[in-house]
């Protein structure tokens, strides 16, 4: 087991961070810490890289105690968090070789670790780094984090505020490394990037929703969610929100995707219902379950 | 809140108090050569004004160098032989003040005060006599003969700049990781406190020294500035000084978790009370007993007694030993303070 | 759809020292719309931005917001316009009442309207419980709502909302944008950025920028036909790449 969290919880003079949590990340897993902000993630991580202590619970990771062993863990692992944490008036040469001596290595040892991410940015390397645009600045931090071979790496949000390309690219990197036998932690608010996880944990105010691989989570849930598209979608949110037996309606991509309380719901009678509205171009069809809806049916259940 | 409400007040007092060109128990030593009746009365006179406290009398002019080098006592009031028969006889007499000029206004109060206790004192005594005395009043002045305020100004601002550079500069530095979040990543790294906090502090110590060279060097050359002393000392007392600065610094970013709390912190807590109590500016002698107590824990007051001895006075070890050590405590102090605050973790 | 033009650019261009952030840009918004206004980091929108609500000069080119030139009078955009950002939202140690006067303050609202106006958007937001509480203390997604209106006190004809969503939680994210179809329906214009692919498919049309030049701008539908795709994530992967 690579990181092993046993009952967790953090709270800070005003607010309650994280709540009797409990998880365990296996060697070579990329694990997924999936909720919104102020959820507990960053607690988590630092209380996980050593640098926070818990009020309560006990976590182990690479197998040594995150309050005993500190000094030991903190050789072993590469941390990456949420605030974008290189020096910014240094270049990229010279954050890397920075973190190269601080971790007691240099960049050649283990340039072919980063040699993939480390090519990406080159071209840039005399350039100072508050100067990079953010994909780059979180590519360079994911360098720096690398730079001494860790064996399991935490990523904190690496791609909150980061456009869609630099994001699938990103993702990208985090597969290959995988495949280099080291075990990710890695936590985001987009629910989409959930599913490139092997497992996930979705968590919101300081407790765990739900723990398991994507695929589970999306197969084992038990409601029929249907994708409504009309001409008019503001005035369907609505509408369905009216419509008696309705038990959710959110807005999702193109559609609305809508669960009804009855099990035996007939979409017949929705149309029926949305044609008494005024509304034209319907279209009713059941749709393809994604984590964001398990997450969202799960908040509200939470609520 | 406490900073921005507390601290003007703070302020306000210590100016009221401690800015002031007068003085006030000054302590003086007299030497007496003729010890009549005179010279008694004059002696009471002046031991009974707020102004001066007789420490001490001496008999021969060959402790003067001695007690000055003290530096505790800061004038000697020199009467000359046969005083009273002189002035019975002559109708005149002499009296010297011999002043520690290392401090130039000071030494200048002094002697204006004294003379004005003379004139007081022929005055009352005119009146009762048909004879008109007078009593000649010589002024010898040590260490300044030309009572450059540079003297003072010197040592003051290598203190003050020794402080900025070492204290704030290197409590900012270390704040702003933390703002950065950099900090997070030298905590989850196999290097230990001591070697974080010795990377932070090193271009300082370097850059202090040159600065300490630089104004020691401008002093000398530009305005005149003398070394008495041995420079090897002088440059030790100034690096213990920088050290002891550092240190400072390093217990303030233990403690502020923003460059704007660290900067306050300096500012308010070391700038400020370099300049108001460390006698700098105003003679710590004449200020009241609170706050010349209070001045005893401030390093700087320690220093510039160290380099105005070193440089003025030609002082060795053997005299500033004492100061030497305070600093050095002092230094110590501080260094296991920031040790036992120092956070391996956040929070 | 109202065909008026809110928003009219015309070969809009910035420049700093050799670097173009922005190149030629002409578009124009409608009124009434939600205008995504999307692209990679780095790729020129928040200086086409800024532009825009008149806080920073164009280099070269022209832009008409709610009829005031931007260059020329950009204090009469400025009171016309309604802006919001994740970074700037509201004073945390102020209560909700004391930010809202603030800024009914700072827009010119008088004293009646100020108490009027916060009566009217505490009860919309059902926050009259909260009303002396700090906004610190609030849920994000709540102090995104709260900031969103207030953004809309002074009933601007346009509201521009810079990343509003960033790191909400999903319901509330889709509570947020009811909030700006409710909008939208009155008739403001809605000019928004963002990262996330799935709120570009809400708005009426968007622009993808990529290296300081708008690359496609039209309905989400028609541009996912366009590029023969099924989603707007697809559509954004496919033209920032392109040139990479």
């Amino acid at each position: 087991m690579s990181i092993q969290v046993e009952n967790i919880s953090k709270s800070y003079p005003k607010t309650l961070a994280v709540s009797d949590i409990s998880f365990e990340v296996k060697e070579g897993e990329l694990f997924g810490l999936i909720g919104p902000d102020g959820a507990g993630k960053t607690t988590l991580f630092r209380i996980l890289t050593t640098v926070l202590l818990a009020d309560e619970g006990k976590a182990t990771v690479a197998g040594l105690d995150v309050i005993q062993d500190y000094k030991e863990i903190r050789k072993n692992i590469g941390y990456m968090p949420g605030k974008f944490s290189l020096y910014q008036d240094l270049t990229i040469t010279e954050n890397l070789n920075f973190f190269a001596t601080i971790f007691g290595t240099t960049l050649e040892e283990n340039y072919d670790l980063i040699k993939e991410i480390y090519i990406q940015i080159e071209p840039f390397k005399n350039r100072r780094a508050g100067a990079l645009s953010g994909g780059m600045k979180q590519k360079l931090a994911l360098c720096c984090a690398l730079i001494h071979k860790p064996k399991i790496l935490f990523l904190d949000e690496p791609t909150t505020g980061v456009d869609p390309v630099s994001r699938k690219e990103f993702w990208e990197m985090l597969k290959r490394l995988q495949k280099k036998g080291i075990t990710i932690l890695v936590s985001t608010p987009y629910m989409d990037e959930a599913a490139l996880c092997d497992r996930i944990a979705l968590i919101q105010k300081g407790q765990i929703l739900k723990i398991d691989s994507p695929e589970n989570i999306v197969s084992h849930y038990n409601k029929t969610i249907y994708k409504v598209r009309t001409k008019n979608k503001h005035q369907l949110i609505l509408d369905l929100k009216k419509y008696p037996s309705h038990y959710s309606a959110f807005a999702f991509g193109e559609h609305v995707h809508y669960i009804d309380q009855n099990i035996h719901f007939d979409p017949t009678e929705l149309e029926k219902y949305l044609k008494e509205q005024l509304h034209s171009e319907i279209d009713i069809a059941v749709a393809k379950t994604s984590i964001e809806d398990v997450f969202m049916d799960f908040t509200m259940l939470n609520q | 809140m406490f900073i921005l409400f507390g601290m003007p007040i703070a302020q306000i007092m210590l100016f009221g108090f401690a800015i002031t060109n007068e003085i006030n128990n000054v302590k003086i030593a007299i030497l007496d050569k003729s010890k009549d009746k005179e010279t008694e009365k004059i002696i009471n006179k002046i031991s009974a004004s707020k102004y001066f406290h007789i420490e001490q009398q001496i008999s021969s002019e060959n402790q003067i160098k001695a007690i000055f080098e003290k530096g505790k006592i800061k004038a000697v009031l020199l009467f000359e032989n046969h005083f009273i028969k002189n002035l019975q006889a002559q109708k005149q007499a002499k009296v010297q003040i011999i002043t520690d000029a290392s401090d130039p206004n000071t030494a200048n109060t002094i002697t204006n005060y004294t003379n004005a206790i003379l004139q007081n004192y022929i005055q009352e005594n005119n009146k009762i006599k048909t004879e008109n005395y007078q009593i000649d009043t010589q002024t010898q002045l040590y260490y300044n003969p030309e009572l450059k305020g540079v003297f003072t100004f010197v040592p003051g601002v290598m203190t003050v700049i020794l402080m900025l550079v070492s204290a704030m500069m290197t409590s900012i530095s270390i704040t702003k990781e933390k703002e950065l979040g950099t900090m997070e990543v030298l905590l989850v790294s196999p290097l230990n406190p001591l070697q974080v906090i010795l990377g932070k502090v090193f271009p300082y110590i370097f850059l202090s020294i040159i600065n300490a060279t630089v104004i020691v060097i401008l002093g000398v050359f530009v305005f005149g500035m003398p070394v008495q002393g041995s420079v090897f000392l002088l440059a030790f007392e100034s690096f213990l000084f920088i050290i002891t600065a550092l240190s400072l610094g390093i217990l303030i970013s233990t403690v502020a978790q923003s460059q704007q709390t660290a900067m306050m912190l300096s500012l308010m807590g070391l700038m400020l009370p370099i300049i108001i109590l460390s006698g700098f500016i105003f003679p710590i002698s004449s200020m009241p007993l609170p706050l010349q107590i209070i001045s005893n824990i401030i390093p700087a007051k320690w220093f510039i007694i160290i380099i105005k001895a070193i440089m003025l006075k030609g002082a060795g070890i053997a005299i500033i030993w004492k100061e030497t050590l305070i600093l050095i405590g002092m230094t110590l102090f501080f260094i296991l303070l920031s040790i036992k605050n120092y956070k391996i973790r956040l929070e | 759809m109202n065909q008026e033009k809110i928003i009219s650019t015309q070969n809009l261009s910035k420049q700093f020292g050799h670097f173009t952030a922005v190149n030629n840009i002409s578009f124009d918004v409608y009124k009434g719309e939600i205008f995504g206004f999307l692209g990679a980091n780095g790729a020129g929108k928040t200086t086409a931005m800024k532009m825009l609500i008149g806080i920073s000069k164009p280099t070269s080119g022209e832009a008409l917001v709610a009829g005031f030139d931007v260059k020329h009078n950009a204090e009469m955009v400025k009171k016309n316009i309604g802006y919001m950002s994740q970074k700037f939202s509201m004073y945390d140690d102020l209560t909700i009442k004391e930010n809202i006067t603030f800024f009914g303050g700072i827009y010119g609202l008088n004293r009646n309207q100020i108490k009027e106006k916060t009566a009217l958007l505490v009860s919309e937001l059902g926050l009259e419980n909260e009303i002396n509480k700090l906004v610190g203390a609030l849920p994000l997604g709540w102090k995104q709502k709260l900031s969103f209106s207030v953004a809309l006190l002074h009933d601007p004809k346009i509201v521009f909302l810079d990343e509003p969503t960033g790191g909400v939680d999903p319901i509330t994210r889709r509570q947020f944008w009811e909030m700006i179809y409710a909008q939208a329906n009155k008739g403001t214009t809605i000019f928004v950025t963002t990262h996330y692919m799935d709120e570009a498919e809400y708005c009426d049309r968007v622009s993808i920028m990529v290296e300081g030049k708008i690359e496609a701008l039209d309905a989400p539908k028609n541009l996912k036909q366009q590029y023969n795709v099924t989603s707007m994530n697809e559509v954004f992967l496919k033209l920032a790449r392109n040139i990479e």
